[in-house]
Formats: structure tokens, C-alpha cells, sequence
């Protein structure tokens, strides 16, 4: 561990790293919250695969990648939202059509696009050493807009995510908000690509809520707590990766998830013997 | 407001091939205790729909306070059958309650000194105050019930709707919300759906029989003949006998 931290001292790709994970941890926190409450893990995960698709045109026209990723990401959670509001019984096969199509279709244009290869493995697995300056702005950009979004519409999007049905009956914009809630999500999405990459992002977003989620009471300290598990997730992930020479987002998908099984055990294997006497 | 508080004409719906309501008119004047009863998938809770704007009807016309439900919905406190929410979710008993003060074009900003004082009222008046700080899964059925009648008349509602609200709390708790509903209708006009005739006799004003057609009664005039067509013969039997009676 001393060496993680003097190398951390030492090597500007590893500061870059960790201020990646953090950055990455807010917005994994505030809106892996919702993800996890409103039960959207399979529409967050189909944003992200659906993401490549975009990813891989950008390569191959010469575009920014991270650019595509953004416009592929929103244009999915609008299409996903739109299928969940009209086509809810086929939501199910219609999203994984997508989700295969998307990465289809990326791959494609993968193979298509002239020049040296493009690193499909960090694209789908993230590589948090090699996370450019300018996508930390980035990175700071998006978690600017996410939480200004959710602090700006705490209390409407609380109540969509509790209660739809009541929420319009207050005369709320439901439809609106929803569609909202599933583009912050892709922005989400579009933040952990660098950090975990498409296939694990979906770890990420609700693992950390999920174990908050045992603790907290409400939708707001379930956020703050997320983004801390998070964020502790992320730098200890980087640190136990860095000595044996581990990729990272891997190891720090591992962590989460050994964590989420841990804490529920502890949460719920303690519970369950005088639930089962109570019954 | 002189006319009816609700007022349905020729009401007819059905889900694809299957109507549910046929030919429905029913006029509630402000101020009255109406009670809705009738068997399982009678059409109960598709005539609350129709009220609140949730599905709109095939044939016929329905009216809220002289306008298109969806315009006036904001009026009605509603209190569903089964309620649309998780129980695990993370959220206090004090939010919850909190949401009935949600207003059309209030998007941004938070709740106001007035909204705070309006939920620390409806919870007094059903008596949840002090669980305010409760998250709602560790709540019992009967302790939800009222955390959600609070949560309607939170919105000040002109009428309150009530799905059922007494289908899973014991028959202590059963009266003492009946109770509290005959207080509030003092100044709110109140239908309630429910499964127990008899029960509900002793609070309503007249009770609307449903069965695909609906069949009002003064209370007075509910007998085990009533009950017993109701439930197990032909509505439409009903409708012969008493009909011309109001």
C-alpha cells in the first residue's frame, strides 16, 4: 500500500487516475441512487452497451470518441424511454435487441475504421491509467450537470421515482421527468466509460447505491453515502490493482461487488433468524 | 359550486373486447359520503380511474368540478387499493406526506412554511405525527394506510377518493378511519370503494351499487335482498326495483 501511495506522489497518470475514480464516484452515487430505488439496472445497462454503436462511428468519421459516446448515450435513453412508454410488454426484448445492435454496430465500424487499432478492450473495460486531461474536465463537466440537475429537481424527481402515478395525478410533467431521469443516467453512463468501460459501468452504477441503500433513510443521504462507498471503492480498487499489475476497473468492479455481498450478509443474515421466529 | 362535485354520463369502458362499464351515470353533489360497492372486478377501481383522469372512456362523458378530469384531478385527494410504490424505498414517512403538497408549475424549489405546516396537520388529523420520521417499510399495514390518507388531504383536496382502505387493517383501526372520514366530510366530499356493505352503511349517505352497471341506494333502503342481488343475482333486478324510488 506504501507504494501505491509514493508512486501516487511520484507519477501524475496515477494522480490522474484517482481524481478519475473520484470524479467518476459522484456521479456514479447520485444517480446510481435512482437506478437502484427505481429498479432501471437493465435500461442503464442497455444505454451503456447501445453506447459503443456511437463510440465506434465516432472513430470511424474521426470524431472525438467521447463526443459520440455522448450523443449515442442520450439518443439511447430517449429510444429506450420512449420503448418503455409505449411497447411495455416487449420492453424486455425490444431493449436487449438494442443493446445487441448497438454493440453490434460499433464493432462494425471498429473494424472499418482505418489507422492503427482502436483498444476495444479498454473501450469495453475501461482504463483508468490512461485517462486523458482533458476528459477530466469532462468528467467535472457532466458531474456539474448532474447534480445541478438533481439539486434543482430533488423533490419532482423524488416523487416520480416513488410514486408515478401520484406524482401525475399532482399534475407533475411525468413523462418529461422520466425521459429526464434516463438521460442523466446515460450522462452517468458516459462518465464511467473511462474509468470501467461500457461492459462494467452498470457495476458501478448500482453497486455503490445498492449498498447505501442498507443504510440510509432517505433518497438524499442514500446519495452522499453512494458517492463516499464509491469513492472509497474506486481509490482502494486502483491501490490493490497497482502493485501485482492488475487492470483496474476490474479489480475495483470485484471490490463492489465482494463489499455488496459482505454487507448484505451482514444486513440481512442477521436479521433473517428472528424474522423467521417473528413469522 | 352548485353543480355535481362529480358527475358521470353514460360512462362506458372496456378493456379490449371486455367492457367493464356500460351506460354509467352517477352525479355526486358536494357534500355527500358516498360508498361504492360491489363484487371483484365489478369495475370499482376502473370508475376511480375514469374520475382521475387515469383512463378516459369509450363512449359517454365524465366531469370533476365541471371540468375534464385531467384539468381538476389536482382537487382530489386520492387514496389507492394497492399502493404504486416500493415499500423498501428510502423515504420518510415526513416526505411522503410532504408530496401531497406538489403542485402543477412548481418544478423547482423546495416546500414552503405553509406546505411544512399543511402535512404536520393531515398528520395530526390521522394521527401519524410522531412516525414522521419513520421510513415507510418499517410501517404497518394499518400505520400506511393513514400515512397516505394524510398524504391526501394533504393536497387539500375538494373531494377524497378511497380505494379499499380499510382491506388490510384489523376492524379497530377500520372504524376509527371511518370515524375520522365522517369528520372530514364536514368539507369534503367522499367516495369510498369498499367490499363490506354492511360496514360501510353506518357512515355513507347512499351507496352505489356496481356491477358493469351502476345502481344507486339511500341507505336506508339496504336490506339483504339488496346484498344478496348484488353479490350473488342479477343486478339488473335491482335496478327494476328500486330505480324509480330517487
Amino acid at each position: 500500500m506504501t507504494g501505491f501511495l509514493d508512486a501516487l506522489a511520484s507519477h501524475g497518470f496515477l494522480q490522474s487516475a484517482l481524481v478519475a475514480g473520484l470524479l467518476a464516484s459522484i456521479g456514479c452515487g447520485v444517480m446510481g441512487t435512482y437506478v437502484v430505488v427505481k429498479r432501471i439496472g437493465f435500461l442503464a445497462g442497455g444505454i451503456a452497451h447501445t453506447v459503443l454503436g456511437g463510440m465506434g462511428a465516432a472513430f470511424y468519421f474521426g470524431h472525438d470518441p467521447m463526443r459520440g459516446a455522448l450523443l449515442a448515450a442520450v439518443a439511447s435513453a430517449l429510444v429506450i424511454g420512449w420503448i418503455t412508454l409505449r411497447f411495455r410488454e416487449h420492453e424486455d426484448t425490444l431493449i436487449s435487441a438494442l443493446w445487441a445492435v448497438g454493440m453490434a454496430v460499433g464493432v462494425l465500424f471498429l473494424a472499418r475504421t482505418p489507422g492503427y487499432g482502436i483498444d476495444l478492450m479498454s473501450t469495453l473495460f475501461g482504463n483508468i491509467l490512461l485517462v486523458p486531461r482533458e476528459d477530466l474536465w469532462l468528467m467535472a463537466a457532466l458531474d456539474a450537470v448532474l447534480v445541478g440537475t438533481v439539486l434543482a429537481l430533488y423533490r419532482p424527481l423524488l416523487a416520480v421515482a416513488f410514486d408515478e402515478e401520484f406524482a401525475r395525478l399532482r399534475g407533475l410533467p411525468v413523462t418529461f421527468l422520466y425521459l429526464l431521469l434516463l438521460c442523466l443516467v446515460a450522462l452517468t453512463v458516459v462518465l464511467l466509460i473511462r474509468v470501467v468501460g461500457l461492459i462494467l459501468v452498470i457495476a458501478l452504477l448500482t453497486l455503490p447505491a445498492a449498498i447505501a441503500t442498507q443504510y440510509a433513510a432517505t433518497l438524499g443521504r442514500m446519495m452522499i453515502l453512494a458517492v463516499a462507498i464509491g469513492a472509497a471503492l474506486t481509490a482502494s480498487g486502483l491501490a490493490l490493482s497497482y502493485a501485482p499489475d492488475l487492470p483496474a476497473g476490474p479489480t475495483i468492479i470485484v471490490l463492489a461487488g465482494a463489499v455488496y455481498l459482505v454487507s448484505t450478509l451482514v444486513r440481512h443474515g442477521l436479521r433473517r433468524p428472528s424474522a423467521q421466529r417473528g413469522g | 359550486m352548485s353543480g355535481p362535485v362529480i358527475a358521470l354520463e353514460g360512462v362506458r369502458f372496456a378493456y379490449g373486447a371486455t367492457p367493464v362499464l356500460e351506460d354509467v351515470s352517477l352525479a355526486v353533489p358536494d357534500g355527500e359520503f358516498l360508498g361504492i360497492v360491489g363484487p371483484n372486478a365489478g369495475g370499482k377501481s376502473t370508475l376511480l380511474k375514469l374520475i382521475l383522469g387515469l383512463l378516459t372512456p369509450d363512449r359517454g362523458r365524465v366531469r370533476v368540478l365541471g371540468r375534464p378530469p385531467v384539468e381538476a384531478r389536482h382537487e382530489i385527494g386520492y387514496l389507492p387499493q394497492y399502493p404504486a410504490f416500493a415499500r423498501d424505498f428510502p423515504v420518510t414517512v415526513g416526505q411522503v406526506v410532504l408530496m401531497g403538497r406538489i403542485r402543477r408549475g412548481r418544478l423547482l424549489g423546495g416546500y414552503g412554511a405553509q406546505d411544512r405546516e399543511l402535512a404536520r396537520w393531515a398528520m395530526t388529523q390521522t394521527e401519524v405525527a410522531d412516525l414522521a420520521a419513520r421510513r415507510i417499510g418499517t410501517l404497518s399495514g394499518g400505520q400506511l394506510q393513514r400515512v397516505l390518507l394524510a398524504r391526501a388531504l394533504a393536497c387539500e383536496p375538494k373531494v377524497l377518493i378511497l380505494d379499499e382502505p380499510t382491506s388490510n387493517i384489523d376492524q379497530r383501526v377500520e372504524s376509527d378511519i371511518f370515524d375520522l372520514l365522517r369528520a372530514l366530510n364536514r368539507r369534503i366530499t367522499i367516495l369510498v370503494v369498499s367490499h363490506d356493505i354492511a360496514f360501510i352503511s353506518a357512515y355513507v349517505h347512499r351507496v352505489a351499487c356496481l356491477n358493469r352497471t351502476l345502481i344507486c341506494h339511500p341507505t336506508e333502503a339496504i336490506d339483504g335482498g339488496v346484498i344478496h342481488d348484488l353479490y350473488g343475482g342479477d343486478v339488473r333486478r335491482v335496478a327494476h326495483s328500486h330505480g324509480p324510488a330517487h
